[in-house]
């Protein structure tokens, strides 16, 4: 705020500068109310409203704290329950994005087991309700970047895959993670289809496994996962376009070898092993530069800029340090 | 059904039948029921109803002749002006919601990208297709040299495909692709027949025809 003196002289403040009658008026209201008392119970109903709003109140609530991890929690504004639930890339669900909203009710979420294998000294089957009580759960506010040039703000509820890590010791020669999603015909009416190979397999380096953004995550919006989201335990990569990110896990193996991930198999060229969000480097179809945030950015109004790494450069640049991310893109 | 095709409201209606979809479009983008990416429902919206007015335009001749109903042909006009409504429209969704109408990020997105260079080539087909569509443009040209400009529209939809193909293609989505090859395939193939028949002199198949 500019602090204006007598030696300023005669100066007016900008029209924008007085705050509006009408404005005035309210406020004058609204202290009257809270005067009477009756403030709070305004408040409460609006509140409440709110809080439906953004969940729709039809999974069950979980409780988490907020995370202590650097950039774990953004401030930006987060998306409305109703997209990040109705707007999905689900494959195994259909292939228009709403169709997981309306054909992933057959999932069956219960009971879940986790299988962790390879080349650690402590493999081993998780119980759902095990994997769940294994740390406390956090409530983490990332941005989600589609490799489609959209994105999100979503809160999620989980953990650090590294603290299940931690858990199983990974042995020396681990240099890779591969996540293996379900794939159950039954249940899942596109897997079969010919658009991937099934199951739907992602992966990460074992440093990019462990680092403390990378979310196990079993909740989001204050409620266990929706299944169109990928209930019940999924991954969330949020420097990494949102497909590296696999949905209802199965199996976590450790491997020495780079993972044959689902879609670097199927377009090598359009998608690579690594798919870090990368502003400099185009999908070969579409710039990567620039977003469009669901919700947010009307139909006419210019795209944001992509970040580099999503935004999430401090926090994990590091890792890719010396590497050419245009061959390892 | 030939006097049904030549009652007097029968253009009125087509018309407006064919300005269906886009009203549905600006009503839902108003309305805020496009879902959460109304610009991409928008523009994937306009490419496929550019593609189906093309299948529809280019299905007038082959049932205008085998079910021999010759005052279908009045009709060929206006879905071919429709096919160029809305590619103009896919364009125009492409440089403002993509691009926000800067003109150099459009040539460049262009010239770099194949699947947008063969979009836009398509388009530019249709362009001259459009501008000599009306009697006189038939007239100065001469019906010959008018035939030969439209068979241009055989090549746009060929390109028109392989747009959609390139877009379908990494995903590996190609079942809807395959309906418009499959329709796209027997319309020209027809045409393709017809001339090595001898059936038909050449451009027969694309008689310019009075109001």
């Amino acid at each position: 705020m500019l602090i204006k003196t007598h030696a300023d002289g005669f100066i007016h403040p900008h029209t924008s500068d007085i705050t509006p009658q009408a404005v005035y008026l309210q406020r004058r209201a609204l202290m009257q109310r809270m005067a009477a008392g009756m403030a709070g119970a305004t408040l409460a109903s609006w509140t409440m409203r709110d809080a439906l709003a953004q969940t729709g109140g039809r999974v069950a609530p979980m409780t988490a704290t907020k995370s202590a991890v650097s950039g774990a929690t953004t401030v930006e504004k987060i998306t409305d329950y109703k997209d990040a639930t109705g707007y999905n890339n689900f494959y195994e669900f259909g292939l228009d994005k709403s169709d997981p909203a309306r054909n992933a009710h057959t999932l069956k979420t219960t009971p879940w087991t986790v299988t962790v294998e390879g080349l650690v000294k402590k493999p081993a089957n998780y119980a759902l309700e095990d994997l769940l009580k294994l740390s406390p759960q956090e409530e983490r506010i990332y941005r989600l970047r589609c490799v489609e040039g959209w994105s999100m703000v979503l809160p999620w509820v989980g953990y650090s895959l590294a603290e299940l890590i931690r858990r199983v010791e990974p042995l020396g020669s681990a240099k890779y993670v591969e996540f293996v999603t379900l794939a159950d015909r039954k249940t899942m009416p596109y897997v079969g289809s010919r658009v991937l190979d099934w199951p739907y397999v992602e992966g990460l380096r074992l440093d990019e496994a462990m680092h403390p953004l990378t979310l196990l995550a079993f909740g989001m919006y204050g409620e266990v996962l929706p299944k169109q989201n990928g209930a019940p335990v999924r991954l969330v990569v949020p420097w990494k376009y949102g497909f590296k990110s696999g949905k209802s896990l199965v199996r976590i193996r450790f491997t020495d070898t780079q993972p044959a991930t689902a879609w670097s198999g199927a377009a090598p060229q359009e998608y690579g092993f690594y798919s870090n969000v990368n502003p400099t480097v185009d999908h070969p179809r579409w710039s990567q530069a620039t977003e469009r945030r669901i919700g947010e950015d009307g139909l006419f109004s210019k795209k944001r800029k992509t970040l580099m790494f999503n935004g999430y450069e401090p926090q994990v640049g590091q890792l890719y340090a010396g590497m050419d991310l245009r061959k390892f893109f | 059904m030939s006097r049904l095709l030549l009652h007097p409201a029968a253009k009125p209606l087509l018309f407006v039948a064919c300005l269906l979809p886009f009203l549905w479009l600006v009503y839902g983008a108003a309305a805020d029921q496009l879902g959460a990416n109304p610009a991409e429902a928008l523009l994937r919206a306009t490419g496929d109803w550019t593609l189906r007015f093309l299948c529809l335009t280019l299905a007038v001749t082959p049932l205008r002749m085998l079910a021999e109903l010759p005052a279908l042909a009045r009709f060929r006009r206006m879905l071919g002006l429709y096919v160029y409504f809305y590619a103009l429209l896919h364009l125009l969704g492409y440089s403002w919601f993509d691009m926000g109408f800067e003109l150099a990020e459009i040539t460049h997105d262009i010239a770099k990208r194949p699947f947008i260079l063969v979009g836009f080539t398509t388009f530019l087909l249709l362009t001259p297709l459009a501008l000599t569509s009306f009697n006189r443009a038939i007239r100065w040209l001469g019906a010959r040299r008018w035939q030969r400009l439209h068979q241009l529209v055989y090549a746009a939809a060929v390109l028109g495909l392989l747009h959609f193909f390139w877009m379908r293609v990494s995903k590996n989505r190609l079942d809807e692709v395959l309906v418009y090859v499959a329709i796209l395939g027997v319309l020209l193939g027809w045409r393709v027949w017809r001339r090595w028949l001898g059936h038909a002199r050449p451009g027969a198949g694309a008689m310019p025809v009075k109001r």
